[in-house]
């Protein structure tokens, strides 16, 4: 089945919109609202500012959370393993995009 | 629809013990993640592998599959008998977001979802799941705006309960300005709740096909521009092409190969907006007629310049 609908969608850049909460995330990510913390715990996310009240973050923390939900499940790395990783991870890419900037 | 040799994807005999298999499967997952790899057919290699540690990580999947082995040889047109997975009870632990390939779906398909759902947790009654998508899109899009008829694969479950997926054509104004690695939110295109309720969201993230003159860094973009020596040595305003048109750019005299000359402002108009960086090449004139020849050997004479001076020869 395809559907094709005439009338162009709009939508906004989502990480320019508010700060996300534990509860958006767990829900836009599909996992337990535990999850999410468990991931600030183990540093693989990053709260914004540690309000007392309750915990929030940039629209960057969707890509991120969503793919350490993907290193998870597909290569079973606890949740230190996916922080060192993913900060691995943004190091290549940034020296990736340094050595196509001296070529 | 093909046999599938899940042993032969995983590399294993078939006799493999179950530590070997999940073995193979953590060596080829890390080589074909998605995330990872840098191979090109990294995501349906990953897939492959992903479907066949699937079967034969689970004892009683893999008992099944195995009764089937010793019928159709691989490649050989396939169809599963009819009583087929009568006796064997599928737990569906585990499972993925979907695109299983067909002989999958025919084998475990319907049982293997039952219950698949149960790990998942983010459970908001009366509201659809959000749904996920990326798409490449040209860097003219976020430069300047503009309506991008955009096909995606949207998980959906049929009328016999089963996970496929399906191709949604949507046209989506993408929002200026908007950056690698960045979403658009569309409210209300997710899935749809069972009975009453709201659907949830479509995320879709938005990654750029490389440009034949603009590198993108994030908002920034950068472009290599090549000058004559002389250009770079005397300074000059040469003709530049920008994503708003073409630009007369003034050259600093005493310019070298690798100067750096920025454009405040003039990168992706996101806000704030990125910079526009020129490159400078310097790219020499070929000394293919005597005319040219006799100008470099001038050069050569009036230059007391040797460029190896600080290699200390």
């Amino acid at each position: 089945m395809t559907s094709s609908e005439d009338q162009a969608l709009s939508g906004a850049i989502f990480e320019e919109s508010a700060l996300l909460t534990v509860k958006d995330l767990s829900r836009m990510c599909a996992v337990d609202e535990r999850h999410i913390v468990e991931f600030v715990e183990e540093g693989v996310l990053n709260v914004v500012e540690v309000n007392a009240v309750e915990w929030h973050f940039t629209g960057a923390a969707l890509r991120r959370a969503r793919r350490a939900l993907r290193l998870e499940r597909d290569l079973e790395i606890n949740l230190a393993g996916i922080a060192l990783a993913l900060e691995l991870m943004e190091e290549v890419e940034r020296l990736r995009r340094e050595l196509q900037a001296r070529r | 629809m093909e046999f599938k040799d899940y042993y032969k994807v995983m590399g294993v005999a078939r006799d493999a013990t179950e530590a070997q298999i999940k073995q193979a499967y953590r060596k080829l997952a890390r080589k074909y993640h998605p995330d990872v790899s840098k191979e090109k057919d990294a995501e349906a290699r990953f897939k492959e592998v992903g479907e066949a540690y699937e079967v034969l990580k689970s004892p009683e999947k893999r008992a099944a599959y195995d009764q089937l082995g010793k019928g159709p040889r691989p490649g050989e047109d396939f169809r599963p008998p009819p009583d087929w997975g009568a006796g064997f009870e599928f737990s569906g632990a585990g499972a993925r977001d979907s695109d299983y390939s067909d002989f999958f779906e025919a084998l475990f398909g319907a049982r293997a979802r039952a219950g698949a759902d149960n790990r998942r947790g983010g459970f908001h009654p009366g509201r659809g799941e959000d749904h996920h998508a990326k798409v490449l899109l040209d860097l003219d899009a976020t430069l300047h705006g503009g309506t991008r008829q955009l096909s995606l694969r949207v998980p959906e479950i049929d009328a016999e309960g089963r996970l496929v997926s399906k191709e949604r054509v949507l046209n989506v104004q993408v929002p200026k300005g908007i950056l690698p690695g960045q979403h658009i939110r569309l409210a209300g295109q997710g899935a749809r709740p069972p009975g009453e309720g709201t659907p949830g969201d479509l995320f879709i993230e938005v990654e750029f096909q490389p440009h034949p003159l603009y590198r993108i860094d994030g908002r920034d973009l950068y472009l290599e521009l090549p000058v004559a020596p002389w250009e770079a040595a005397l300074g000059a305003t040469v003709k530049t092409p920008t994503p708003n048109g073409t630009v007369d750019l003034k050259i600093p005299p005493g310019s070298h190969a690798g100067t750096k000359l920025r454009l405040k402002g003039r990168g992706i108009p996101a806000s704030p907006p990125g910079d526009f960086y020129v490159i400078l090449q310097i790219a020499l004139p070929p000394a293919d007629d005597d005319k040219a020849k006799a100008a470099y050997a001038a050069m050569a004479a009036a230059l007391p310049f040797n460029p190896r001076a600080n290699l200390g020869v």
